[in-house]
């Protein structure tokens, strides 16, 4: 039999990849463990290697291939003896219907069985939907690129600035990040102010949180925010508290920063998410951008900010693209809500990831003539309480919707907010999409069921619209 | 971040010295002098070893007329305040937790005398005594723990907060342990902007056990930040005493798996406490890395106010207080090898009763923040 060769997933949300360059031609004989080929992501370089020992009998995939998914064929090894020309033949038609388009990590049993139209928001992200900022020059030149790419520009444009600003956290310099958000700042800011840590939060952030006491601008990266925790005793006793405590003497110019809440299978202690905890703070100014053009103006206010920020990303987002305004200095206003989409039925509020249940949700809405307004809150403390009263002013419902979980969680915070200052405009109570109450499980289909879906806000928006 | 080599050109084999040293004493240069004084008491064995510690550049241990008269005044501060404060407390003027420095004066008046301007301090939250120290007003000391709007921090952080960045006094923190990191963070800002500052980092002998202390350690040694990390061990972390607490009682080895030096001071003795500050500020600032000296030093009064001491003996704090008290120390050497008159030892008490009853008066009288206080300083509004 001959096997195939397929495209391997480099990590836990990994899609799709570059083939970049093959090392055996067909018909060269392979054994296993040789190195084939190798592949690239914006975030590594990979080697794949012969799994069976035979001959290279097919290249599917040419050099230089981009955007290949994950468990597409890009080889085919005949077994020793094997007719080459046979293993080669073209596969039969059924057994390539079968293999899903773009199969998000953890959602291959779901996608073999239904198109990949339908696998989650999260793995086509609706970009096109985000507009621009609306005080963005009209006419300005728009480029896009990944939100991993406008977090490095933003705190590349911020260390060229002002001396002051030096990143540090585990693998961010030599590594080039572990999830290559600081690609190329070694290179370019010397050891000096792109700082690897030993893998020690507690200690480097209550590092941090000093130099910013005397005057310097960390941006501390965690590898995740799970492992923040370790650390969260500085980011709130001592980064959140001290200028109170100190009748106003002591600032602290902080970010702290790294990838938050659910990425892909990877189990309770990496999925949580954080939004609810650090937004709980007085002292602490929350921040969770969407768009890749939120990202980079909003860690560039964040670096320029005289108080500690957490600033929550996505690592799902860190791959998809957005159109980004070209400005030499694109900073956007902390505390600021976005109207994403106009509507006048029913309000739906997100953030970070949960924009894209929002967004694919309004879609679904509109074709059964459910105008949804979609606001993206981008700061999470402080909140900006009005636009989303506006809103509702305007529609009467509102949906929120969050990875994390319900209890406490910032849903619950926003219903309080327009229970208190639009009670008499909501004709509906407003209605919560949020994690389930468990911790993260791993199996695919379990994980599915414990994060909110298109599904479920679709469900919640017709609920509070009484459809 | 690159790690810079060692400026100077035995550095290596004189930490080698300090760390792998079996002195209770004192280390680096002074190890094998220091060891050879063992058999003695505590006290002659820590005089013996700075003796043996001082030979090339630093100043000999014994301190001139004046450093003692000053240092003389800077204790007793810090002794009367306390006095007060405790008064006050039991007044009910002032609230929470109040933690008395009384018994360790001659560690952080030691160190002071060690360092330069533009060193920085910071310390946990048994802090009255380092912010006397470091010049701050007595006056805005006393009326942040009645909780009044001319305190330090305008009556927002009591006892165990304030600071002052003319000081460069950075805290007055109440989560244990949680200062070290600070402090080394503050000395990776010394190193990265190349000035030439060191950051005093003070905490107990409970909180030597805190993870974070050695995380910060592990940093510090390998980036070489200008940090001293004072450990003043008083013997008791609230109500556990070091026996019962930690594995290592040695406190001057506890940077040995990190290769940091470490010496054993004898924290009653402010003579002691500089001329070893001085050494260790040294190697600090001439960038070695860090350096720790542990302080043996003694609160005479509970954990807090309302700790009735109950797991120590009277008799071990009486003969601390009888045979080992610094500010005593100091006053029989005024008198009789510094010769100064009786008299003028009574003007300094009563210039320094005078301070502390108004900085009482002071705090006792000043209004209580404004409530729009409430609302401000939680986050930094520029202009
Ligand atoms: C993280 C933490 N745990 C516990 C406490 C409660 N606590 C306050 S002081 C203290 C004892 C600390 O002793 P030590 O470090 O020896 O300092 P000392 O009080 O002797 O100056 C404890 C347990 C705290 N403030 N922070
Ligand atoms: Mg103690």
């Amino acid at each position: 039999m001959p096997t195939d060769v397929l495209m391997p997933a480099l990590s836990p949300t990994m899609e799709e990849g570059k083939l970049a360059k093959w090392l055996k031609k067909e018909g060269d004989s392979v054994k296993s463990g040789d190195v084939i080929a190798e592949i690239e992501t914006d975030k590594a370089t990979m080697e794949v290697e012969a799994v069976d020992e035979g001959v290279l009998a097919k290249i599917l995939v040419p050099d230089g291939t981009e955007n290949v998914a994950v468990n597409t064929p890009i080889a085919i090894i005949a077994a020793n003896g094997e007719d080459v020309a046979e293993a080669s033949a073209p596969r039969q038609k059924v057994e390539k219907a079968e293999q899903p388009e773009t199969p998000a990590k953890g959602e291959t049993e779901q996608a073999a069985k239904a198109p990949a139209k339908a696998a989650s928001a999260v793995a086509t992200p609706p970009a096109p939907a985000v507009q621009p900022e609306p005080d963005v020059p009209a006419g300005t030149e728009m480029v896009t690129m990944t939100v991993r790419e406008a977090l490095r520009d933003a705190m590349a444009e911020e260390m060229r600035r002002d001396g002051d600003v030096f990143v540090m956290g585990e693998e961010v310099a030599e590594y080039q990040g572990a999830y290559k958000v600081t690609q190329g700042l070694l290179q370019e800011f010397s050891d000096r102010r792109v700082v690897d840590t030993p893998i020690t939060e507690h200690g480097f952030a209550g590092l941090g949180v000093g130099a910013a006491f005397a005057g310097l601008k960390p941006i501390v990266e965690f590898m995740t925010f799970n492992f923040a925790m370790q650390a969260i005793d500085q980011i709130v006793n001592s980064a959140a508290k001290t200028h109170y405590m100190s009748g106003g003497q002591i600032i602290c110019p902080i970010v702290f920063r790294g990838p938050n809440g659910a990425a892909a299978r990877v189990g309770a202690q990496h999925s949580q998410d954080y939004s609810s905890w650090y937004s709980h703070v007085p002292g602490l100014t929350v921040i969770a951008p969407y768009s890749a053009a939120d990202a980079k103006g909003l860690l560039k206010a964040a670096i320029r900010y005289p108080n500690p920020v957490v600033f929550l990303e996505n690592e799902i987002l860190y791959g998809h693209s957005f159109p980004v305004p070209k400005l030499d200095d694109y900073v956007l206003p902390i505390g600021k809500a976005k109207v994403v989409r106009q509507g006048s039925d029913v309000t739906i509020v997100a953030w970070s990831i949960g924009m894209t249940y929002a967004l694919k949700a309004a879609e679904e809405l509109a074709k059964d003539g459910v105008e949804a307004e979609v606001i993206d809150l981008r700061t999470l403390r402080p909140m900006d309480t009005d636009t989303v009263v506006e809103s509702v002013k305007k529609t009467g419902r509102c949906v929120t919707v969050e990875e994390g979980w319900p209890q406490a969680g910032l849903g619950a915070e926003i219903s309080a907010r327009l229970m208190a200052e639009a009670f008499d405009y909501l004709d509906a109570p407003v209605t919560r999409v949020s994690g389930r109450d468990v911790p993260m499980p791993y199996a695919a289909n379990l994980e599915k069921l414990a994060l909110p879906s298109v599904a479920d806000v679709v469900e919640a928006a017709k609920a509070v619209c009484y459809r | 971040m690159a790690r810079e080599p060692r400026r100077s050109g035995q550095a290596g084999s004189e930490r080698t010295a300090a760390s792998g040293s079996d002195s209770k004493v004192a280390a680096g240069p002074a190890r094998r002098k220091a060891a050879a004084a063992s058999g003695r008491t505590a006290a002659a064995k820590a005089e013996a070893a700075l003796n043996a510690a001082l030979p090339q550049s630093a100043p000999p241990p014994g301190l001139s007329r004046e450093a003692e008269l000053e240092a003389y005044r800077a204790m007793l501060l810090i002794r009367r305040f306390e006095e007060k404060a405790g008064q006050m407390y039991g007044m009910g003027l002032i609230g929470g937790f109040c933690h008395l420095y009384i018994g360790q004066e001659a560690v952080v008046v030691g160190m002071q005398a060690a360092m330069k301007p533009g060193d920085q301090v910071i310390t946990g939250y048994r802090d009255h005594g380092h912010m006397l120290a470091t010049g701050m007003d007595a006056k805005g000391v006393m009326a942040e723990l009645t909780g009044r709007r001319g305190g330090y921090s305008k009556g927002k952080g009591g006892s165990m907060h304030m600071f002052s960045v003319e000081k460069r006094f950075y805290g007055g923190h109440g989560i244990v342990g949680a200062q070290v990191p600070l402090g080394t963070g503050i000395a990776f800002a010394n190193r990265y902007r190349g000035e030439e500052a060191v950051c005093l980092t003070y905490f107990g002998d409970g909180a030597a056990n805190q993870g974070q202390v050695y995380e910060s350690f592990n940093m510090a040694e390998l980036w070489r930040l200008p940090v001293v990390y004072i450990i003043e061990n008083n013997k008791y972390a609230m109500g556990t005493s070091v026996a019962r607490s930690s594995a290592q009682q040695d406190f001057s080895k506890r940077g040995a798996s990190f290769n940091i030096p470490g010496e054993q001071v004898d924290g009653m003795d402010v003579r002691a406490v500089k001329a070893a500050g001085e050494r260790a500020i040294a190697w600090a600032r001439g960038g070695k890395g860090p350096y720790i000296l542990e302080m043996q030093t003694y609160r005479y009064r509970g954990h807090s106010m309302s700790d009735p001491a109950k797991y120590r003996t009277r008799d071990e704090v009486e003969r601390m207080r009888t045979e080992h008290d610094a500010i005593e120390q100091v006053r029989k050497r005024l008198l009789e090898e510094h010769k100064v008159a009786e008299d003028e030892l009574k003007r300094l008490d009563a210039e320094v009763r005078q301070i502390v009853n108004e900085a009482a008066d002071f705090a006792t009288h000043d209004p209580e923040p404004d409530p729009a206080e409430l609302w401000t300083d939680v986050i930094y509004e520029t202009a």
